[in-house]
Formats: structure tokens, sequence, C-alpha cells
């Protein structure tokens, strides 16, 4: 499994932020170091798989599912721009 | 559900009080089940530093055996992320202390296992002994999570209850294991690498440390832990930079490690039967509950109830309350006599009276709060609103004290405490008294009366009305602006994150609310009521003493006066009353006051009021009234139809429009309130936020009045 910081995805690697609304990708790694910390320790460890569940009504935050329907997160656009998604 | 098989040792000895730590990840019920063990037996107080409370409670466990139960902050894991999360590293790493907890109850959402096993395994691996409370049963099964409790026992290796706390199923089971002498965990989770031992074993000798994970979170935490010494504390500094320790990727492998090995644990353990074709019920609800226009109509909605209640409802036991301290008051003024009836009455009785005013509003208030946190519709609000106030530096939270605060500032911030970020807490504890509350409606109704002409405008509107509005409408760009300007003046170290997790829907447990709304009456009567009933004592010392006995003669004076003029008993009483608050102590601060808040078109006697309405905005209306000798409680009218006979020295009226308006910005703008600096001094534990909020608000309300008085004379 690769670290959460130590891999730089290239600018053409798709984060959560890209996904459409129901559209999944399996997380590969987390690239801010710090709020790295925050998104492993709530369950956004690479290999995931994650879901856009839905948007709020002006586009951010938005709600991630996690797993296969563990649970639901909600966090800003900004936030879910530094979950990369594997190819 | 599977009896346990671990073998347990003798059981505690009675009389001694155990010490229990309650910890767990936020909406793991950890708060139920703090309710269910110690139902009102709870007590809160503070940690020092932060602004989280320290609830304790009292639980009995045996027939013999009492527990004091200690009631963490949720987290998800022992790193703390923010200020409040280190109380529980403090507590959990001093083993010296009298403090240290004999053991921990860990809550755990069953439906959610994998998660909140991330901070069991922490705890576990610190050696803590551990009971793992396996809450939210129903739910895990209603989600087809099926737990096998017996071989989950074998894998954690600590005894595991499983439970429902908000019905009180399990709290039985648990109690027995409680009661018991538990050993320490023997299972680990997690090893540190190789290459990092070196320095984990110096930090563990030289503090004498039990193990070597408790080793490593020294390292990690050295700067925030209190107990350390600065010395120790630079001890650990320079191994850390001797090793080249990297905390943060540690950190990060050390998470990723840990779901690794629970993972793999809970391969035997959970089973998830999910029929994919039904949506979660949750996700159905939103879907209306946050809809771009159904759900800010309904939350307007609710809004709007919540302060039709706080502002309409509450008035009603006020009124009571009002009307039964002055029963109180009169009882005693009529049986007794002397000075210190005058201080029981007007100074303590008064103070009390303005503390149990509160009471109905703060009830009402979080009983909605409560309900709105305990359904899970908080975590929805917070979802729509965070893009509009994010902008002014404020949260998704702060809509409701924001709101609330149009009704009363005192409830309002005490809801701020839901809001779990530090920075956007204070900035909207700081803001939120610059909303109009009611108390102002008394000042804004003589003013606006008194120089608004009563005219139609448009047909359906009146100019009164519109004035009203413009003085709501001023107080809310305040508050707004304020907080844009506090977003970028304020610096913090902790960094803001959204992350929460997205509860699903409940049912609220009346419980939970009631003891809610017990706790924080209790907290505000007890904590903020000091103040209160303090400051209540110095403003009637200063409005009814004076240097010398200037009070008497003024008296005596005033008494000749009024024969010479041949008044009735009552407006001779009320000239006296008005000649001896010119001369108390507050008449003399209202003088001494005059040449500063003349360019302002304030004369002495608005000075003694604004001195007297420090204790609660409306009192400005009954101090005004005694000046003018029209009697304490004259109503509205009279009291216009005599200010507008007031003249200045040159025998124009006194309350020109634009005197009065100037005075209606002071009052949108001053703090003017006793309970708002005392909540705001309990809220932010400590008397800097207070302060700087009276002093901003305060030299906001001048230099705007100046302003006013200025360009408009």
């Amino acid at each position: 499994m690769p670290v959460s910081s130590a891999s730089f995805p290239t600018s053409t690697a798709r984060s959560v932020k890209d996904l459409r609304v129901g559209e999944s990708g399996t997380i590969c790694c987390l690239n801010d170091p710090e709020m790295a910390l925050k998104l492993l320790e709530m369950g956004c460890i690479p290999g995931t798989q994650v879901r856009l569940n839905s948007k709020a009504p002006l586009g951010c935050p938005v709600t991630l599912v996690l797993g296969n329907g563990d649970y639901t997160l909600s966090l800003r656009v900004s936030e879910a721009a530094t979950i990369m998604l594997r190819d | 559900m599977s009896a346990t098989t671990l073998e347990v040792a003798s059981p505690r000895l009675p009389g001694t009080l155990t010490r229990i730590a309650l910890i767990g990840n936020p909406n793991s019920g950890k708060s139920s089940l703090f309710n269910q063990l110690t139902g009102l037996n709870q007590k809160v107080g503070n940690f020092p530093g932060v602004t989280v409370d320290r609830k304790t409670g009292v639980a009995q466990i045996t027939p013999l055996l009492r527990a004091e139960i200690i009631d963490l902050p949720g987290t998800y894991s022992l790193y703390p992320k923010s200020l409040d999360e280190r109380v529980i590293t403090d507590l959990l790493y001093d083993r010296t202390s009298a403090q240290y907890p004999d053991f921990v109850v860990i809550t755990a959402d069953a439906s959610n296992l994998r998660r909140n096993l991330l901070l069991f395994t922490q705890l576990a691996d610190l050696g803590l002994p551990a009971v793992l409370a396996l809450n939210m049963m129903d739910t895990a099964e209603q989600h087809g999570v099926k737990i096998d409790v017996a071989a989950l026992q074998q894998e954690v290796g600590v005894p595991v209850i499983p439970m429902n706390a908000r019905k009180g199923i399990g709290i039985a089971a648990l109690k027995i294991v409680m009661g018991q002498q538990l050993a320490a965990p023997t299972v680990r989770f997690y090893e540190p690498t190789e290459e990092l031992l070196p320095m984990i074993r110096q930090i563990r000798y030289y503090f004498n440390l039990h193990n070597d994970y408790l080793a490593l979170h020294y390292a990690h935490q050295y700067q925030r832990i209190s107990f350390l010494t600065a010395d120790e504390q630079a001890y650990i500094g320079e191994l850390v930079q001797q090793y080249g320790f990297e905390p943060t990727a540690q950190q990060a492998q050390e998470t990723i490690d840990r779901y690794a090995r629970i993972n793999e644990l809970l391969l035997n353990v959970v089973e998830v039967t999910r029929t994919d074709e039904a949506e979660p019920y949750s996700n159905r609800i939103d879907r209306v509950l946050t809809h771009k226009v159904w759900g800010y109509l309904i939350f307007f909605g609710v809004l709007f109830l919540m302060f039709q209640a706080v502002f309409a409802w509450a008035s009603y036991p006020m009124e009571l309350i009002d009307e039964g301290v002055a029963w109180i008051n009169q009882l005693v003024q009529t049986n007794f006599e002397g000075p210190l009836i005058s201080l029981l009455t007007e100074g303590v009785l008064a103070g009390l009276g303005g503390v149990l005013i509160f009471i109905p509003q703060i009830s009402l208030l979080f009983a909605f709060i409560a309900v709105l946190e305990e359904t899970g519709y908080m975590a929805r609000v917070t979802f729509m609103m965070d893009r509009i106030m994010r902008k002014f530096g404020l949260n998704g939270k702060s809509v409701v004290p924001l709101i609330s605060g149009v009704a009363c500032a005192v409830p309002a911030i005490m809801s701020a405490r839901t809001i779990e970020n530090w920075k956007d807490r204070i900035i909207t504890i700081f803001v939120t008294p610059l909303m109009s509350c009611s108390a102002r409606i008394p000042v804004y109704t003589v003013l606006i009366g008194l120089v608004v002409p009563d005219t139609p405008v448009l047909g359906i509107f009146n100019l009164r009305g519109i004035a009203l509005m413009g003085l709501y409408l001023l107080g809310f760009f305040a508050a707004i602006l304020s907080a844009l300007a506090m977003k970028f003046l304020l610096k913090t170290r902790e960094r803001s994150y959204f992350i929460m997790e997205f509860p699903v829907y409940r049912w609220p447990r009346w419980k939970n609310v009631g003891i809610t709304i017990v706790e924080k009456v209790k907290t505000f009567v007890f904590q903020a009521g000091k103040v209160i009933v303090a400051i209540s004592v110095i403003l009637w010392v200063l409005a009814s003493y004076g240097p010398g006995d200037q009070l008497a003669q003024a008296e005596t004076q005033a008494r000749a006066a009024a024969t010479q003029q041949q008044l009735s008993p009552e407006e001779t009483e009320n000239a006296v009353a008005s000649a001896k608050l010119e001369n108390s102590y507050a008449g003399t601060i209202g003088h001494a006051l005059e040449p500063g808040i003349r360019p302002l078109g304030f004369d002495w006697k608005i000075g003694i009021a604004l001195i007297t309405s420090f204790a609660a905005r409306e009192v400005f209306v009954g101090t005004i009234s005694t000046i003018y000798s029209v009697g304490q409680d004259a109503d509205t009218r009279t009291i216009q139809q005599k200010l507008a006979t007031a003249r200045d020295s040159q025998g124009q009226p006194f309350f020109t429009p634009v005197r009065a308006l100037s005075l209606l910005v002071f009052y949108v703008f001053a703090m003017q309130c006793m309970s708002t600096l005392a909540v705001t001094y309990r809220e932010t534990k400590g008397w800097k936020w207070p302060i700087l909020q009276a002093v901003y608000m305060t030299g906001l309300a001048y230099a705007a009045s100046l302003l006013v008085y200025q360009l408009g004379s």
C-alpha cells in the first residue's frame, strides 16, 4: 500500500472532486500530508472504495460514502480534492 | 448474545471509588451511555486551559460500589487535532496522576465497527484496562451487519458488551463487568518499526514509562503535554531531532497499518448481508431535507419555530418568574426594613431574578438544539449553510446562535457550543450580541415613538416600522461584517477541517434532551449567575448610595421644593427618586461622563441610564422615567410625553430626531448587558473575550453615534 504523503500524483490524475454524483472510485493516495492524517482516521484508506453521494445545494460541501456503504462523510470540495483516485 | 468467556479476576473492593473514563468516536452513543450510567448525578466543571467542559458523574455499579465516570470529548484517534482533544491525552498519558482512570469504557458504533476500532486499538496499545461497549447493535442489524461478539472478544482481548445505550439495553451487563477488577489487555495491535526503537526506548527509560507505544506518543506530542516541564520537553525535542523522527509520516503509516490489522481481525467477526436495491432511508429523507428549495424552506421553517419559541412562548414563564420575584421582593420589603433589606431586594434578589429570567429561553432553545443534534439534522444544517457562512468566517452551525440572538444573546451564545472549530466558535460568540435582541425593543419603541412620525409609507408600510427594521438590519450587518474582519484578524495554529461524519437520521431520545436542558440551565445558573448577581449588587450600590451626605441633602431639598409647589404625594415621591438618583454614585458618574458623551448628543441623564442599563438594556427605560420624575412604572406614552417636553439649555426640544437616532444607534451596537458578558466569560473560560467584546462593541457604538450626531447636526 502506498504511503499517503509519499506519492505525488500527476496533474492528469483524478480526485474525488472530479467524480459525478453517484459515481465511484478507489482511493489511491492523499496529497495533503496534514489533512491526510484526518482523512485516514476517518477511514479514507488507500484502496478503499468511495462514492460521491451528494452535493450541497450550493455545490459545496459534498457527501461521500466509504467502503461498501459503511458510512457517510461530509467534507468541503477543497478537502475532497486532496483524495486522489486510481485510474 | 454470547456470554463473556474471558477470565475475570476478583470483584473490586466495596467502598472504594473507582475512576472510569468514557471515550469513543463522535456519534458512537457515548453521551447516551454516560446519561444511562449517571442519570442526573452529573457535574460540569473545567479542564484547565481549554473550552470543553469536564463532565463527570457518579454511577452506582453494584449496591456497594460507586464509580466516578468522566466523559471525555468524542475523538477519532489518540492523536489530538484540536486543543479540546488534548484533555484526553493529558488524562491518559500520566499514570502517576490522581485523576488517572482505573479503566476505560470505549464506545463503538457496531454498524461502523472498522473505523470505531481504530481508537480502541490505540487505547489497548497504551495498556489501559478496557471494556469495549459495542453500541447501536440495533442500527447494525438494520444495516445487515452481523457481529460475532464471542469471536470479537477473542480477537481484541478485552470484555465486549453488546448494547443499545439509547434504550438502556446492555447497561446491566456492562455494570457487571465494570464491577470486576480488570486486567490490562494483552493483545497488541501495532508495534513501532525497528528504526524507531532506539529513540522510543530512550524516552521510555528516561520517563520510566510502562510501554513503547506510550513513549512513541511522548515523541509525537511532547510540545503539547501539559504535565511535562520545559526541560523534559527540550530533552524529547533533542531526541526527535537526533533520530530524524518524522511524526506526520509515522502517524499516517500507523493509521494505515492499524486499519490493515483491523480488516484482518474483522474477517471472522463481521458478516454483512446487505440488500443493495433498497436505498438507505437517510438518503431518501436527505433528498427532501437538503433539497435546494425544500431544504432551505424547511430549515427556515425550523428556525422560525425556534425563534418563535424563544421569543414568544418563553415570555409566559418569564412573566411568571418576574412576578414571582417581584412578589418576594414586596413580601420582604413590607415585613422588614433597613439598608440590608434594600441590598437584599434591589441588589441580590434583583440579580437572582435577572438570572432566573433566562431559564425559560435557555430551556426552550436547548430543547430544540438537542432534538436537532439527536436526530442528525444539525449536520444537514451545517451542510447546507457552510458555503454561505464560511465567506464571513463563520460556520454552517453559526446560523442557530445568530438567529437565536435576535431573541436573546445569552442562550444564543451558549448554543455556539455545538461548533467544534475554536476559531469559528469564538467569532460566532463575539458577533452574536450585535444581533438586536428582545431587550432592545423597549428602548427602540420609546425612542422611535418619540421622534419618528406615525406616517404610512407606500400604503402598506409605516415609517416607524421601517425605522425599526432599519435598526435590526444595522445590527445584522454589523455582526456579519465584524465576523468577516475577525476572520482575517484572528490567527490560529489549529488547522480548520470541515470533514465530519454525516450521521443517519434517528429519533431523538427524550431522556437525552431532558438531561441536556437540565445541564445547560444548571451551568448557566451556577456559573454565569455568579457574575450576574455580583454586577447587580455593584449597580445597586452605585444607584442607592452617594458621596458624603449628598443623597440625604438632595432628598430634603426635593421634599421642600415639592411642598412649595404643592405636588401630590406621588409626584413628590417621583421628584425625590429623581433627585436621589441624580446625587447617587451613578448620578455622579453620569455627570462625570457628560464631557465624554456630549459629542454623541448625550447629557448626564442619559449617562446615568447608560450605567444602570448595563444590568440589562430595558433598564434604560426605567431609569429615564425615574430621572425625568415620571416614576418607575410609567407606560410608554407617559414617558414619551415627558421626554418630548424636555428642553436643552437654549430652550429647544432636547430629544431631536438626530439625538434620538444617535442614542438608538448606540443601543444597537453597545454591549450594555451584564448577562452577555457573564455568559461569554463562562463559554470562553476566561475574561479575555468578554472584555474584548465589551470594549469592541462599546467602541463601535461610540464611533457610530458620534458619526450620526456630528453629521446630523
